[in-house]
């Protein structure tokens, strides 16, 4: 675990893999955990990109600002095309090459799921990256199963009737050897994450809150308060499982605490994507998040029991 | 004493074995494939070699063929051979990443068992499943014998990888006739075969290898006054040029292996032939128990069998037309509904009549789908109406021609 300081200095003297250039949006916070997850694979990293903001944001041709190799692909084939390239190395008996999945979060919990649930339970040695920022942001902001009850998208006008599907937990089902979720917003532990991702042989998912200025309506100039509060309200839970053993990362742990857990209302209101919450909702989202989080702490009580 | 590397065998096996076979000949570094009936011994008999160590490859077995082709698009970035075989539904799955593989200009070998398309389940020989993909820039071609599909596929990877083509390439078969039948398969020495289709070179394709060391991206979005267009024509040109190399492989492998395959199209009788069947597949091949039968009669009967579909045989058909056929009977296994003629390739053989010389007549034919039995005398039939064109300029009016279509063996009039 490297702390922010020891990461600006290691940092600022290695070369930059993710170049100047990019067409992401101001305050894309995708991005920005795509720059700091490709400083912890290092050069020899090959990244896998299904249909989503990432296939933009690269740089439109020629232009291009990973310094890895890239391919763009399609959407419901991250897992299986990074499976491929996995063979490939194998078989030509290239080692030591990190092959990376990056999507969003349709290309993941929607259409790709088949083929991430399939490439993990194959255990194809390679790291699959969500960039989760709740929406098909692509293609204008529609819902995905992955955008949260009473969202606004412009698939659900008056707001979505659904949860948002836990697909960092039926990963975790799987038996993958590590899997963890983390926050875009937070450059040391996207790196930290992907470090010790890094270091795991098999299957690794990664599942990344991302903040998404346009798709959530809130100020570019927000991006990382917004990660913070979905922290600090408990909405989203950083935590890992290596080897199958939970465990809680410190930034979530105040979460967990009834007491210390800011209120989801203060998420809510910087964001125009939940203006059309009733105080009612409002309180019954405040539940789910309850519950959600009360489970995690009597879940991390067995395990500690255990 | 030869040693195992330099000796013949024969083997008697089914097509689809002769499919794993050809693969395993080929030294396929990667293989991605997902089961569907007829395809299904394939994969087994793939899966037989890569466990018991006979073939040195890494066997994906994913969960859909949609992710076999996406696997494959990665495998073959990374410069590893790769091979799949498919069927029917799933082929129709993987459509999407079949122009992935194409305009990724890959040299990704398939074997397709065609059947018939659901609802009804049909499993049996019909090639609507591969008609319907035809335009997606991979090299169609079919195989009539069992010796064929092996062979084909040696020769399938040394066309596909030559960097002036570098496009994907089906062999076609029909299921269950051709597929679970058993006949025997000259299966040449391993060293003759290395010797005819070395290992691909080690830095990947010229135009693509995944190597973080030459990192690049591939396949950004461009606008359209950008190259998408000239990417485009160059698909098309390299299919266009592919025939020469098509030609020019099939020679070195005739005189390689003491074969005598022919070009894009197999002419039996047609030089002095008035009425022509032109058709592919396996029935192509039993067609010609039907000219023999027509000539032991004194009827000038000629039979073409197309051995690709892509690139097309432009040439070689008008070659045909502006020479001495009066009449000929264009004939599907498989069906495009709404286009001029209900079968796709009739459609596609009869729209270069207009650029003969001299002026042909024609007659479509739908025969065979859904794995219906078609016999010589059916065939013989087909001769027949050809020849009531060429004599009387009586086109058929039976029950089973319409709209302008025989359908051999309809039951139903409209
Ligand atoms: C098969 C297919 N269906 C639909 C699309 C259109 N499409 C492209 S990106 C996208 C949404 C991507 O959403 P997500 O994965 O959440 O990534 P984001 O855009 O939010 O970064 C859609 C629907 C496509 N490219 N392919
Ligand atoms: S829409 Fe959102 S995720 Fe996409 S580039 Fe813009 S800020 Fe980033």
């Amino acid at each position: 675990m490297v702390s922010l300081k020891e990461l600006i200095k290691q940092e600022s003297t290695k070369p930059e893999l993710f170049l100047a250039g990019s067409s992401a949006c101001a305050g894309c916070s995708s991005v920005l955990a795509l720059r700091w997850a490709l400083k912890a694979l290092g050069k020899r990293t090959v990244i896998v990109s299904p249909a989503c903001c990432a296939n933009v944001y690269i740089g439109l041709w020629p232009k291009t600002s990973p310094a890895v190799p890239y391919i763009n692909m399609a959407f419901a084939a991250g897992a299986s095309a990074a499976a491929g390239v996995v063979a490939g190395y194998e078989a030509l008996g290239k080692k030591d090459i990190n092959v990376l999945t990056w999507a969003g979060d349709g290309g993941t919990v929607d259409i790709g799921i088949q083929a991430l649930s399939g490439a993990i339970e194959r255990n194809t040695n390679f790291i699959y990256a969500c960039y989760d920022n709740e929406g098909y942001m692509n293609t204008g902001t529609q819902r995905s199963s992955s955008t949260p009850k009473y969202t606004v998208t412009t698939t659900t006008p008056l707001g979505k009737h659904m949860h948002k599907k836990d697909v960092a937990q039926i990963i975790a089902a799987h038996d993958i050897p590590y899997v963890a979720t983390c926050l875009a917003t937070d450059p040391v532990d996207v790196y930290n994450t992907f470090m010790e991702a890094k270091a795991v042989h098999g299957p690794k998912y990664i599942h990344i809150l991302s903040p998404c200025a346009p798709g959530w309506r809130f100020d570019v100039s927000d991006t990382v308060k917004m990660g913070n509060l979905a922290v600090e309200s408990g909405f989203f839970l950083l935590w890992k499982q290596v080897d199958g053993r939970m465990e809680i990362k410190g930034k979530s742990l105040k979460a967990l605490d009834k007491e210390k857990r800011v209120p989801v209302k203060d998420y809510f209101k910087p964001q125009g994507r939940f203006r059309k919450l009733t105080e009612e909702q409002i309180s019954e989202m405040q539940d789910w998040v309850d519950r959600r989080c009360d489970r995690m702490a009597r879940r991390l009580q067995s395990e500690a029991d255990l | 004493m030869k040693t195992e590397q330099e000796k013949e065998q024969t083997i008697i096996m089914s097509g689809n074995y002769a499919a794993a076979w050809g693969a395993k000949c080929s030294k396929v570094k990667v293989v991605s494939a997902y089961p569907i009936t007829p395809q299904t011994t394939v994969v087994e008999k793939l899966s037989e070699f890569v466990d018991n160590k006979e073939l040195d490859a890494n066997y994906i077995r994913v969960e859909s063929e949609h992710s076999v082709m996406a696997a494959l698009v990665g495998s073959s970035m990374t410069g590893a051979r790769s091979f799949s075989a498919t069927s029917g539904q799933g082929l129709l799955y993987m459509t999407e990443m079949l122009h992935w593989v194409s305009s990724s200009r890959l040299p990704i070998v398939t074997t397709i068992a065609s059947r018939g398309i659901a609802p009804p389940w049909n499993i049996w020989a019909d090639y609507t499943d591969i008609l319907s993909i035809r335009d997606c820039g991979w090299i169609i071609q079919f195989a009539s014998t069992h010796q064929e599909i092996f062979d084909s596929i040696l020769m399938a990877y040394k066309i596909a990888e030559n960097s002036e083509i570098n496009l994907p390439y089906f062999i076609v078969y029909g299921g269950f006739i051709q597929s679970h039948t058993s006949k025997p398969v000259r299966i040449p020495p391993q060293k003759l075969i290395d010797d005819f289709l070395p290992q691909p070179p080690k830095d990947g394709w010229g135009h693509i290898n995944l190597d973080p060391d030459k990192p690049i991206t591939h396949g950004n979005l461009v606008m359209p006054e950008q190259e998408y267009l000239d990417f485009r024509f160059l698909m098309q040109d390299a299919m266009i040029k592919s025939k020469e190399t098509i030609k020019k492989t099939i020679n070195g492998f005739n005189t390689k292996f003491g074969r005598n395959y022919n070009g894009l199209v197999e002419e039996y009788c047609c030089e002095d032939a008035d009425v022509v069947v032109i058709a592919y597949g396996a029935l192509a091949e039993q067609n010609k128990i039907a000219v023999d039968q027509m000539r032991a009669k004194g009827c000038k009967a000629g039979s073409l069998k197309l051995r690709y579909i892509r690139p097309f045989p432009t040439e070689e058909l008008l070659e045909l037309f502006n020479g001495k056929v009066e009449v000929i009977g264009v004939v599907d296994r498989g069906t495009a509904f709404g286009n001029p003629t209900g079968g796709p390739i009739s459609t596609e053989v009869m729209s270069l009549l207009f650029r003969a010389k001299r002026k042909v007549k024609a007659l479509p034919c739908i025969w065979g789908i859904g794995g219906r039995n078609v016999t010589v005398d059916d065939q013989v039939g087909l001769y027949e109406k050809l020849l009531r064109i060429k004599n009387k300029n009586e086109y058929p009016t039976d029950e089973t021609c319409q709209h302008g279509t025989v359908w051999m063996g309809l039951k139903i009039g409209v």
